[in-house]
This record gives structure tokens, C-alpha cells and sequence, in this order.
């Protein structure tokens, strides 16, 4: 099938949308400003896209700014949260207990229909991490119908990260800003329209349904270049891919505590991390005493109750648990599922109450060679 | 694609009053197909549901080739096991797994299985004491270790009396606190290293109990030039799912869940002690 790229005018994106909702994916979500952030809900056209939008991101800050000059819809990095809700449901049922009226109990499991849905405006960083959420949920022997069941349901367009917040360290985690993989259909915005290049089958035959236009070198060359810059931007790194080591080798480094006294235990970053998948179980039943929906929400290794054991928590003081976050993320993760937990979106910098950069707490860890001084 | 999540029903068939905060359930599925297709191995646990509050991790005491209903010994210290222990013969709840590692059966045959435990009972290797002693030519000696902080604590007393009569079998006791009643040492499990006659060569050790217990009594264990190859544990964190999703009970790069709760020691080495993992 065809493959190459194809230009899509600006003024023909809702031709897209609705080439998308042929393919059977008749509800679409994208970036909508909401409460002062850029959010992902259901929109009806582009009409609805952020028109001119752009984002100051700096260590505890957000802030969304207008200009009326611009005709770009996609000049902003990723808001608070974007993909990971869509699969891994803040809150949701996983089964229901029904009790009759001499006490036997039937399991019955909670439904699973989702609408079909595009989500338009897919960044590189939430690519990535829906990788690694993927192979955590659905893993053997045991993998999850639930996470499944919404994962299947989605038709992803990705938008390559033409700018990028001052937050953002996808080029050096190797996570963006292109978007490699993952989506159905890749989009580079430029001021008269998309470069538009499908990555499977069905992304395709929108593509081809469309009877665009190729793209000219001229355009591709622009897009490749404004992805470039994005990278070429970047202010914050990760030393290194592979921290594990370095990271096992610090356990009692004294900035733990330094970080520890910072830190609220507040849990945003956690909520905000697109990779974290903590999630509590927990039972609701009915008042009339006749069914209980045991669901789980998602949790933080921030909290108290993490690491309840009865009788005492693991991880009483608040050093431990930005100890244990940080080096699940970024050691121990490799481990498991054979890269790092991180994938340079910045969200936990921007959305960290007291400002707690994870770049800049790696970096003083490893100031000191001496792991123990 | 099948719901790894969700229980099945099982009733009560038995319940059995230990102490005055810990029981035992005797558990019987009530669909015969679940039962005959349900296998499980020492060390083990299952994940029990009370209706309306939630679930609780809990070992299985049964011995894997027990057919009947299954054991499991609980301790009052929360919610869901506050309301369990309200439970009555006839009574239903909800049972799903097994799940996570046991103990090593089959490194463990041929040699003396040395059982080192603390606490209350320690059902974890309940199992595999049975296991042992009902195929007692697969072993060589059985050697069981058991501390308890006071002597009032220790449950299935009749049952150490019992297996200390057998022979090939060595049962020895201690309680940090005495009592008039107490035949056995006072101190800490560690005490009774020196009277065990551990064979560092043909022993394979299996630990459960809090983990400043077990890190003692490995410490002597190296010092008995035991091999560190030799040693297992059972440790317990926080669980949820059982299945390796929720993310409570990670200890460094394990899932105490799936990659436990039975642990090589070489592998567990590097993060026990360490406060916060």
C-alpha cells in the first residue's frame, strides 16, 4: 500500500476527521484548553483544536498563552496528561459480586465496551510510554481484558513535537520528538497544512482514502527541520539511558534527604507520569447489600498505605519514597521490562507542586563519585 | 480474553479458633470443576475475598496432594481479616489463585530441609513441613527452628510436640519471654542454631518470619559456613492483584507477588535490610 508522505491543506483537516470516523472510529478526542491547561477531550472538528496556543513550562509551572497571530493548532508540548487515562482508567470496575438471598456469591465481570476513538494529536513522549504500559499490562501469564479492551478501541494520530517545553528531555531518553512508532497516522504541522505518513494498514487506507496530494520535498524538508530544532532545544538530560547501576550504587547517598525535605509526598508527578501504573483495588458495594463492584484507582508510591503492612509501612519517611520512585523509574525498571521507566515528557517537573526536577536530582546524585559521601 | 482478576466462590466448611486473634478457615470450592483443576505448591498463597470489603493475600497450609478443602491460617490485623474471622461454617466468600513461587521442591529432595521460623506459626512453611513429613523418604532430616515472642504466642503447639516425636526430626523452640510452662529455650530463634545439628553440606534452608529475624539467622547461618546457595526465604509486602499489576509489594527489580513470595537468597541479598525496599 501506499506509504509515502501526503500533504494535508489546513483547511481539509475535518476531510480527515471524517475519513477517520469512516474507518469506524466515530468518536475523536483531542487537545482541547481547559481550566488553563491543554487536555484531551471529545471534539466534533478542528474548529475545536487549540488555535494559537502556546505553553510556558518551567519547574512547578504551567502556563497557557494566546497568539492571535498563529494559525497552528499543535505549537505546545503536552499538558498535564494525555494518552495513559484513555488505557490504564484512573478509576474502574474490574468485576461485580452478586449475593442472593442465602448468601451464595456469583463473580460476574464489569463490562468492557468502549466507543471506537481517534485520539488526534498524539505526542512522541505518550508513544513511548504506551509501549511501556502495554508490556506491563499485558504481559503473560496474566495479561489485563480490561487495559486490552481500551487499548483496542483507539486509533492513534500522532503529531511530531515541533515545540517542546523547557521541561521536555525526550531527545536524550531517545523518545522523541519524532514519533517513531506506535500510530496509525503521523502528522508534522506546518503553517498551510500536515505532512501526513501512515504507520499501519488501516492508517494508511485513510491516507489513501483521501486522494491527498503527495508532499513536497520542500514541505517534508520543513517538517524534518522544525523536529530537528525541537531536539536540537532541549535544555534538560538524563546522564544516560541506563542509570541502574549508578542508581544501586547510591542508595544512602545523603541527597536523598536533601530531596526528601523538598518533597510533599503529594503524588502528582505519579499522577502525571504517563509510564506509572501503582493502582489500588478496592470494593463499593450497593446499599441495598445485594452486589459490590471491586475496582481499582489508580494509586502512588507516594502515599502512606503503598507500603502498609499490617503492622508497619515500608516506606514511613517521605526520602524513602522519592527514593523508591526514582529508582523503580530509572534502575530497576531495566530489569523488568529492559529500558528505563522514563520517558522525558517533564510532566513531573512542571506539575511538582515545590518544583522537584527529576533531571536536576539525577545530576546532583551523581555529582558525587563517591556513592556513600 | 479471561478475566485473571476475578474469584471464584468457595464456602466454609470449618473454622478453627487458634488464638484469640488468629484462625484457621477450611475452604471448599463450590463448583466441582474449579476444585479439580485447582493445583497449587508449598509456599503459595491465594488471594480470599470478603464480600463487600475486599481481599486479603493468605499462604495455603494444605498440603498439595490434600484433597479436601484448603487451609488457611489468618491472622486479625485489618479490615478484611477483622470481618473474615466474623465468618461461620456455611458461610461464602471468594477465592482466586494460587499465586507466586513456593518452596523448592526439587532442589530440596535428597536433602535435610532445615526450617527456620519466627512469629506466629508461620504458615508458609506449615506446607512445606507437611510436605516433607508425608513423603519422608524424600528428604533426609527435618530440622524446624521456631522462635516466638511469647510463649502464649505459639499456636499448633500439639502439632511441634507431635513432630518432635517423630523420627529423623529435630523441633526446637524458643520464646524471647518464658513461662512455667515452657519446656523449650529463651531468646531469639537465633539461640537455637547451636543446638540444631545442621550439616552445612546436605541442607537446605527455608526461612520465614519478620526480615530482622530471617537476616540474623542467615548471618549465623554463613557463620556456620552454611552456603548462601543453600538458603530460601518467604517474605510478605503489600499485595493487591497478585498477578505482577498493581505495583504495591515491588522489592528492587521483584514483584514479591510473582517473583516471590519464596526468594532465592542470592537473588533477595542485595535489598534485605535495606530500609524503605
Amino acid at each position: 500500500m501506499e506509504t509515502s508522505a501526503r500533504f494535508l491543506p489546513r483547511s481539509s483537516v475535518d476531510s480527515l476527521f471524517d475519513a477517520i470516523r469512516h474507518e469506524g472510529f466515530s468518536r475523536l478526542v483531542g487537545p482541547v484548553v481547559r481550566d488553563g491547561a491543554i487536555v484531551y477531550r471529545e471534539i466534533a472538528s478542528a474548529a475545536d483544536l487549540p488555535r494559537g496556543m502556546r505553553d510556558r513550562q518551567a519547574p512547578g509551572t504551567y502556563r497557557l498563552e494566546s497568539q492571535d497571530d498563529s494559525v497552528r493548532t499543535f505549537s505546545w508540548a503536552n499538558g498535564p496528561q494525555a494518552l495513559k487515562p484513555m488505557t490504564f482508567a484512573p478509576r474502574e470496575a474490574l468485576w461485580r459480586c452478586e449475593r442472593d438471598e442465602s448468601g451464595g456469591l456469583g463473580f460476574r465481570d464489569a463490562a468492557q465496551e468502549h466507543e471506537p476513538t481517534a485520539v488526534i494529536g498524539v505526542r512522541a513522549c505518550d508513544l513511548a510510554a504506551l509501549q511501556i504500559q502495554e508490556q506491563h499490562f499485558l504481559k503473560p501469564p496474566y495479561p489485563d481484558p480490561h487495559y486490552a479492551a481500551r487499548r483496542s478501541s483507539l486509533f492513534l494520530v500522532a503529531v511530531h513535537c515541533s515545540h517542546p517545553a523547557d521541561t521536555c528531555f525526550c531527545a536524550s531518553t531517545g523518545d522523541g520528538p519524532r514519533a517513531e512508532s506506535g500510530y496509525d497516522l503521523a502528522m508534522s504541522e506546518l503553517d498551510e497544512g500536515f505532512v501526513v505518513t501512515g504507520g499501519t494498514d488501516r492508517g494508511r487506507a485513510v491516507l489513501a482514502s483521501m486522494g491527498l496530494d503527495p508532499a513536497s520535498s520542500l514541505q517534508q524538508d520543513k517538517a524534518d527541520r522544525e523536529v530537528e530544532a525541537a531536539a536540537l532545544g532541549q535544555g534538560r538530560s538524563l546522564p544516560s539511558r541506563n542509570l541502574k547501576d549508578a542508581l544501586y550504587a547510591r542508595l544512602e547517598h545523603p541527597h536523598w534527604d536533601q530531596v526528601g525535605r523538598r518533597c510533599l509526598s503529594c503524588g502528582n508527578c505519579t499522577a502525571v507520569c504517563p509510564t506509572c501504573f501503582c493502582h489500588a483495588e478496592q470494593d463499593e458495594p450497593a446499599l441495598t447489600g445485594e452486589t459490590s463492584e471491586h475496582l481499582r484507582q489508580w494509586d502512588s508510591c507516594f502515599t502512606a498505605v503503598h507500603s502498609y503492612m499490617g503492622h508497619f509501612l515500608v516506606r514511613e519517611e517521605t526520602r524513602l519514597r522519592y527514593r523508591q520512585w526514582l529508582t523503580h523509574k530509572l534502575a530497576s525498571w531495566h530489569e523488568q521490562y529492559g529500558r528505563s521507566g522514563c520517558v522525558g515528557c517533564g510532566r513531573c517537573i512542571a506539575w511538582c507542586p515545590v518544583g522537584i526536577d527529576i533531571t536536576a536530582e539525577v545530576a546532583a546524585l551523581m555529582e558525587s563519585g563517591d556513592a556513600q559521601s | 480474553m479471561h478475566n485473571p482478576d476475578r474469584p471464584v466462590e468457595v464456602e466454609v466448611v470449618e473454622r478453627v479458633a487458634e488464638t484469640p486473634s488468629i484462625y484457621t478457615l477450611h475452604l471448599r470450592f463450590t463448583d466441582p470443576e474449579v476444585a479439580s483443576a485447582y493445583r497449587l505448591l508449598p509456599g503459595q498463597y491465594n488471594m480470599l475475598y470478603l464480600y463487600g470489603v475486599g481481599e486479603v493475600p493468605i499462604s495455603i497450609v494444605s498440603d498439595p496432594d490434600h484433597e479436601g478443602p484448603l487451609e488457611h491460617t489468618i491472622r486479625s490485623v485489618g479490615r478484611v481479616t477483622e470481618g473474615m474471622e466474623r465468618l461461620q461454617v456455611g458461610d461464602r466468600m471468594g477465592l482466586r489463585g494460587p499465586y507466586g513461587r513456593g518452596w523448592p521442591l526439587e532442589e530440596a529432595e535428597g536433602r535435610d530441609v532445615v526450617i527456620v521460623t519466627g512469629g506466629l506459626g508461620c504458615a508458609p512453611v506449615v506446607s512445606m513441613i507437611r510436605y516433607v513429613l508425608s513423603r519422608r523418604e524424600r528428604f533426609g532430616r527435618l530440622v524446624i527452628l521456631q522462635g516466638v515472642k511469647h510463649t502464649d504466642d505459639l499456636i499448633w503447639r500439639r502439632q511441634y510436640e507431635r513432630w518432635q516425636a517423630l523420627p529423623n526430626t529435630q523441633v526446637l523452640l524458643a520464646a524471647d519471654v518464658g513461662g512455667p510452662n515452657w519446656p523449650f529455650s529463651v531468646g531469639k530463634v537465633t539461640v537455637l542454631f547451636n543446638q540444631a545439628n545442621i550439616d552445612r553440606d546436605r541442607s537446605i534452608v527455608m526461612l520465614c518470619g519478620p526480615e530482622v529475624m530471617m537476616k540474623a539467622s542467615i548471618d549465623r547461618l554463613l557463620a556456620l559456613n552454611v552456603p548462601p546457595e543453600s538458603m530460601w526465604l518467604s517474605i510478605e509486602r503489600n499485595m493487591q492483584c497478585g498477578i505482577g499489576h498493581c505495583g504495591h509489594c515491588q522489592v528492587g527489580p521483584y514483584f514479591v507477588c510473582q517473583d516471590g513470595p519464596v526468594f532465592h537468597y542470592p537473588a533477595l541479598r542485595p535489598w534485605l535490610g535495606v530500609t524503605g525496599f
